[in-house]
């Protein structure tokens, strides 16, 4: 993307006031997305993006500038630019040659977007809407797009560092309004991965569409959620959102710096359920938050956060890792080239246990089985926690009944960690877009069926 | 860059309208933006970041085919690609008939606002003045009180952004506008319990910042939170802050807007001049009242915006609609088309949505009431609100009103009730009107009944 001897150039520049570090990062990106909304296809979309950003660090500050001029004189600029914003302490790092570093992708991209004709992507939308409203009258509107990336990465810094990736990613969508006169719902289904147009291969748009259908019209006949604390199960892959907001977060080392982690200060205690091992994965082969390299250039790893119930570790990204001399654990992420980057999760999950999943539910004489969760948000510093369940059903007398409308749970992080008092042998996972600090990056988060036997349900059903 | 008035991005707008060829409609939406922002922790700068962004997005429409494209660049031949990719992907859009740009003659009847959103002089505060005002704006939210023992973020921002839409069926509007902004987190609270507390002032100009403000409201609205416990599952009266006024607003917004209304997906489909809400609810998006930082004589599509009724006296009224909406439900475009930036087609949004106030100020709102619970914030609202059916169910902090006054904390609760039932449930509207960043205003609200889960 940019010549060798320019990026030693850049980095020279970018450290000739004086500094502690600094990085070049390169971002090419290619975008193309079609959507079909009410029958039609709406139109196609496709865009680029190319540019870098710079950071020059000195002593506690780092100043950042970034340019979409890739030319030699454009990045001396935005150089020139970020040393001037770095005002901390003198700093006098020498640029070490840099040297190229081999890095391992976590599996192989089969079939690169643009190599596949603009009229099978919308081939796709035109099978999932005739699909979804096959499933019934009552479905009244179908939405479906389709979206690709391709972002191609380079990272150069001080101290040698010279690496580069190439990630790819595909994403099908599909939403779905019902209508009855219990009045409307609707359903999403929406299945991404970190591959290429192969996602096809092991995706039927078809069945994407009748699992988003069967959701909303479900919900039409949903009652209203119960109120108050219960015990819930999570069907596996739904609820991984959940522990990626609610515990994840605070597991990041930033915030647990800024004292913004109830995990602060934790490491090497009980802090959940012994049934609990909690793993961040940037290494997990195709799924949503998988990558060769982080856009700080070190190599994606398998990070145990949580082992038995005990707190081994946080996350960590260039800047925190420097400061306590250790390594980095491969989590440092930004959304753009226009954004300074810091600690992200990739794939965060819950390992399988023993229990048979279906047992879980018998074992539960009242409470609520949750099939999807939706977007949430969690108060880092606290720990508590919201998400909206888009799909669930009460459990009676250790069966999923009815439907239940859709309702928030409440509760709090790490007293949710502890009361996780079942776990599934089985996994599943679900893609989506964590934001940080307005900064919004893919991961995925996963987990086995298991119980939380107690959360607070915000439902409309009255006391 | 030149901080001519966007003519220079005018200029490459048109020119890229001028190669539209026979039978096809070509659109250019050219964005220019500057921004510096400024995190600061610990008393000394974190990060300082200053960029300039720029961008391109084309529409082509022919045969009552869409197609778009974009490109995060003005380079000439950047620009010429992407018309081409804007071009052939046109062919794969199905052909819709309302598919079009708007014609000049579309709102001939409309003068555009004379608005002045753009100042000058912050393009010249010296970024020395911009760490100073962060880390003067950290120590004042530790400052502020004994209880509070850090601050999770703090800093400041700002940006200046020139735009121009430029067609070849003759629209050519530009606009320009700068916002800054400063915003404290505080962490209050001994080791086993902490809570937390936003504050932030907002302006065109650096002199409109107030940190001293900011930080005040960061640092009370954590401390009044310490001690919060789980209050026992009730219905009852709700009083939301103005923040929570104003996201409750935007889900509503986006419920009244033309694309959610044609495809079905808004609870106020085919509810025109019914009686909506309380009869004292006006609901309106006028984005030439310059005090609205959304405010813009111009929508993202060159027509120029007006004031729109939404709800107003309770009657559902309009909705808001960008030309293909407006075409398609006979009605015509609103001025409300909105863009998320470069890289997006037009949709339809408010830019400057407000309640119209009532007669009380907060404080005699709470003092309506005797017994309520008063919203500080809070959050899922995008997971917990389905502006389809209408169900509402978000987590909440904030405080218990007991003899019409804020008294203890409670947290880890919930409230819910349906978006028609909370429109209906208006009670008092605050006098308390605040443009807030965003686009719309809030204010204190009084909701008569909803259900609060706690233990």
């Amino acid at each position: 993307m940019i010549d060798e001897q320019v990026l030693d150039r850049t980095l020279h520049a970018a450290l000739r006031a004086g500094g502690d570090f600094a990085e070049v990062f390169a971002e090419d990106r290619r975008a193309s997305s079609a959507r079909l909304d009410d029958g039609k296809v709406e139109e196609l979309t496709s865009g680029r993006d190319r540019g870098a950003g710079i950071r020059v660090v000195r002593g506690e500050t780092t100043g950042f500038a970034h340019t979409a001029d890739l030319s030699e004189a454009g990045l001396q600029e935005a150089a020139d630019a970020a040393a001037a914003a770095a005002r901390g302490g003198e700093g006098t790092t020498n640029v070490v040659g840099l040297e190229h570093q081999a890095v391992t992708p976590p599996h192989e991209v089969l079939v690169l977007p643009e190599s596949v004709e603009k009229a099978r992507k919308v081939q796709m939308l035109a099978r999932a809407d005739d699909a979804a409203r096959a499933e019934g009258d009552a479905i009244r509107q179908v939405s479906a797009s389709y979206a690709d990336s391709r972002r191609r990465i380079l990272v150069a810094n001080s101290d040698g560092l010279l690496a580069e990736d190439d990630q790819v990613r595909t994403r099908f969508f599909v939403q779905t309004v019902a209508v009855a006169d219990t009045g409307m719902q609707t359903g999403m289904e929406a299945p991404g991965r970190t591959v290429g147009f192969e996602l096809f291969d092991e995706v039927d748009p078809e069945e994407v569409a009748r699992t988003s259908a069967k959701r909303a019209l479900t919900m039409l006949r949903a009652r209203p959620a119960p109120t108050g604390k219960l015990p819930v199960v999570l069907k596996k892959g739904a609820g991984g959102v959940l522990f990626h907001e609610a515990c994840g977060h605070g597991l990041e080392a930033d915030l647990v710096a800024k004292d913004a982690s109830v995990f602060r200060g934790r490491a090497g205690e009980q802090v959940a359920s012994p049934l609990v091992t909690l793993v961040d994965d940037g290494t997990l082969a195709r799924e949503w938050g998988a990558y060769a390299i982080d856009d700080e250039g070190a190599p994606a790893r398998n990070n145990v956060l949580i082992h038995d119930g005990v707190l081994t570790d946080y996350m960590w990204d260039l800047i925190r890792a420097r400061k306590e001399g250790r390594e980095q654990s491969g989590n440092g992420r930004r959304e753009t080239y226009q954004h300074l980057p810091m600690v992200r999760m990739t794939n965060t999950y819950l390992l399988e246990g023993e229990d048979d999943p279906e047992e879980i539910v018998r074992q539960t004489p009242y409470g609520i089985y949750c099939a999807q969760l939706g977007g949430g948000q969690v108060n880092t510093a606290t720990g508590d926690f919201v998400f909206g369940m888009t799909e669930a059903y009460l459990i009676e007398n250790g069966e999923i009944t009815e439907p239940v409308r859709a309702a928030n749970l409440i509760g709090n992080g790490p007293e949710t960690l502890r009361h996780v008092d079942a776990i599934g042998n089985d996994f599943g996972t679900w893609p989506g877009t964590c934001g940080k600090f307005g900064q919004g990056v893919p991961v995925s988060a996963g987990q086995p069926t298991l119980r939380v036997s107690e959360l607070t349900i915000g439902g409309t059903a009255g006391e | 860059m030149s901080d001519a008035p966007s003519g220079e991005l005018l200029d490459l707008g048109q020119r890229v309208a001028g190669a539209a060829r026979a039978g096809e409609e070509v659109e250019a939406y050219v964005v220019r933006s500057r921004e510096t922002e400024v995190r600061v922790f610990d008393g000394d700068v974190e990060s300082l970041s200053m960029a300039g962004v720029e961008g391109v997005g084309v529409r082509v429409i022919s045969d009552h085919r869409q197609g778009f494209a974009w490109a995060g660049s003005l380079e000439t031949a950047v620009v010429d690609e992407t018309l081409d990719e804007a071009r052939d992907n046109a062919a794969f859009g199905e052909p819709d008939e309302w598919n079009g740009l708007p014609s000049p003659s579309d709102f001939e009847m409309v003068t555009p606002a004379p608005l002045d959103v753009w100042r000058e002089s912050l393009l010249a505060v010296p970024p020395d003045d911009k760490v100073t005002l962060a880390i003067e704006l950290e120590r004042a939210t530790r400052a502020a009180d004994p209880r509070v023992r850090g601050v999770e973020s703090a800093g400041y921002g700002d940006t200046a952004v020139e735009a121009a839409v430029a067609s070849s069926l003759g629209v050519a509007a530009t606009s320009r506008r700068t916002m800054c902004s400063c915003s404290s987190f505080s962490i209050a609270g001994e080791a086993d319990e902490t809570q937390t507390g936003y504050g932030f002032s907002v302006g065109r100009a650096f002199d409109d910042l107030d940190p001293a403000d900011a930080a005040r409201t960061a640092a009370e609205r954590a401390v009044r939170l310490l001690g919060a416990t789980k209050p026992r599952t009730q219905r009852l009266p709700v009083v939301l802050d103005p923040l929570v006024t104003r996201s409750l607003l935007a889900i509503l917004g986006s419920a009244l807007g033309g694309e959610s209304m044609l495809k079905n997906r808004s609870m106020f489909v085919g509810r025109d001049g019914e009686q909506v809400a309380a009869p004292r609810v006006t609901l309106r998006d006028d984005p030439t009242l310059p005090e609205a930082l959304g405010a813009a004589s111009h929508d993202a599509e060159g027509v120029p915006t007006r004031p729109v009724d939404l709800i107003a006296g309770g009657v559902l009224f309009g909705f808001l609609h960008n030309t293909y909406t407006g075409r398609r439900s006979g009605a015509a475009t609103t001025g409300s088309a909105v863009r998320g930036g470069f890289k997006s087609t037009p949709g339809v949004g408010a830019r400057a949505l407000y309640l119209e106030p009532g007669p009380l100020g907060p404080e005699e709102v709470l003092a309506s009431v005797p017994a309520a619970l008063y919203v500080q914030s809070v959050s899922g609202l995008h997971s917990g609100t389905n502006p389809v059916s209408g169900d509402f169910s978000v987590g909440a902090e904030g405080l218990m009103v007991r003899d019409g006054a804020l008294a203890e904390p409670v947290r880890e609760v919930t409230i819910a009730s349906t978006l028609q039932r909370i429109l209906l449930d208006v009670g008092e509207i605050g006098a308390d009107l605040t443009w807030l960043p965003g686009g719309g205003a809030g204010l204190t609200l009084l909701v008569t009944e909803m259900t609060m889960s706690g233990e």
